[in-house]
C-alpha cells in the first residue's frame, strides 16, 4: 500500500471528517486525496496555531478534526496546545511529517526535528511512530480512540523513511 | 463607549447564536453582563477567537458570533485571509477595538494607526459594519446580513471591575457542547 493512501485510509477508518492543513513535500498527496473527498471538510490555513484554533471550534461543533503539518509547525503551536487543548481537554489528531530524521538532506531541518519529540513530551501529548503503511493503518485509529477518551491531542510522527 | 456597554448592547440582541468570546476581560465582562449556555469563554490561547469561531461555523448551521479584540486579531491576521476564503455565511466577527492590550495594562496596539476595517475590506470582506460611540446599536441588521461579516467596533480603553469567571474550563466546554448537541 502507498504510504499516503495508508494515512488517508487510516483517517477515514478513524472517522476523521474535518482536516486542517499546511503543506510539506511529504504531505502533498494526502492533501490532494483529502481535498477531493466530499465527506471531509478541508481547510488550508496560514499558520499551524490558527489551524489548531479551527480544529478546536470544529470539535465543539461535533466534528472529528485532524491537522496535517510539518513538525516545524509544532513550534508555532505550543501555546494553543497547552492553553486551549490541554486546558479544555479537547482531542485532535496531529499527522506530522517529521523532517530532520534519518535521511534528511537539509541541515536546517535538524534542530526542530530533534526538538519535536521533546516538545511533545513537555506538552504530555501521546505520540506514535509508525514505520510503514500497515503499521500506520493499525496505529492511527487506536490513537484517535485515546484522543477522544482522554480529551487530548495525539500525534503521529512520520519519519522521512516512512514515505 | 466602554467595552462592557458595547458587549451589553450586542448581547441583548442575540437570541440563539453561538458566541465565542476572547480571553481576559472581554470574557469576564460578557459573563458579568449575561451568562448563557451559548457562550464559550476563552481562558487562554490569545489570538485564536476568530479561528475557533471559524471552525465552529464550518461545523454547524447556527450563527456564530465572535467577540474578538484588536490586539488579538493582530496576533492572527492570517485568520482573516482564511475566513474570507472559506466564506462561512453564518460567521460574524466583531472586533472590539480599544487600540490597546486592555487585559495587560492598556499598552498600545498598532490599531491606532492601522484601520482594521480597511484591512478586512482589502482582504475581500463584503459586509463590514462600523460602530463608534453610537448609543443605538442596531445589531439586528448585522444578524440579518449574509456572512462572513466583519464588525469594527471602536470602544474606550479600560476594563469594567468584574471578577474572574467562576467556572472550570471543562465545565465551560461541556455546557457549550451540550447546547450545540441539544439546543435549549
Amino acid at each position: 500500500m502507498d504510504s499516503s493512501e495508508a494515512i488517508y485510509n487510516a483517517l477515514k477508518k478513524s472517522g476523521i471528517d474535518f482536516v486542517v492543513s499546511l503543506p510539506c513535500v511529504n504531505l502533498g498527496k494526502i492533501m490532494e486525496i483529502v481535498d477531493s473527498d466530499k465527506e471531509i471538510i478541508h481547510i488550508p490555513v496560514t499558520r499551524e496555531e490558527e489551524g489548531f484554533g479551527i480544529c478546536a471550534g470544529a470539535f465543539m461543533g461535533g466534528k472529528s478534526p485532524a491537522m496535517l503539518m510539518q513538525n516545524s509547525g509544532l513550534g508555532n503551536s505550543v501555546n494553543v496546545l497547552a492553553s486551549l487543548f490541554e486546558l479544555y481537554k479537547l482531542p485532535v489528531m496531529i499527522i506530522v511529517s517529521h523532517r530532520g530524521t534519518e535521511g534528511e538532506f537539509m541541515s536546517a531541518q535538524i534542530p526542530m526535528g530533534k526538538a519535536t519529540p521533546k516538545v511533545l513530551d513537555a506538552l504530555t501529548i501521546p505520540y506514535f511512530n509508525p514505520k510503514n503503511p500497515d503499521d500506520a493503518l493499525n496505529i492511527i485509529p487506536k490513537t484517535w480512540q485515546i484522543a477522544k477518551t482522554k480529551g487530548t491531542p495525539v500525534a503521529i510522527l512520520l519519519d522521512i523513511k516512512f514515505w | 463607549m466602554e467595552r462592557i456597554k458595547a458587549i451589553k448592547k450586542i448581547s441583548s440582541q442575540l437570541t440563539k447564536q453561538l458566541v465565542i468570546c476572547n480571553i481576559g476581560f472581554p470574557s469576564r465582562e460578557l459573563f458579568h453582563v449575561k451568562d448563557l449556555s451559548t457562550h464559550f469563554y476563552m481562558l487562554g490561547s490569545m489570538g485564536l477567537a476568530s479561528s475557533i469561531g471559524l471552525g465552529l461555523a464550518m461545523s454547524t448551521t447556527r450563527k456564530v458570533v465572535v467577540f474578538d479584540g484588536d490586539g488579538s486579531i493582530l496576533m492572527n491576521l492570517g485568520s482573516l485571509v482564511t475566513i474570507f476564503n472559506q466564506n462561512p455565511e453564518n460567521l460574524i466577527l466583531i472586533v472590539l477595538d480599544n487600540e490597546c492590550y486592555g487585559s495587560t495594562g492598556s499598552q498600545c496596539t498598532y490599531a491606532s494607526t492601522v484601520d482594521l476595517g480597511k484591512v478586512a475590506k482589502s482582504i475581500g470582506f463584503k459586509t463590514i459594519f462600523f460602530f463608534k460611540n453610537s448609543e443605538e446599536i442596531n445589531f439586528k441588521k448585522v444578524l440579518k446580513s449574509e456572512g462572513p461579516i466583519f464588525v469594527h467596533f471602536k470602544v474606550k480603553k479600560g476594563n469594567a471591575n468584574v471578577p474572574v469567571i467562576p467556572m472550570e474550563p471543562v465545565e465551560i466546554r461541556d455546557r457549550f457542547m451540550d447546547e450545540i448537541k441539544n439546543p435549549k
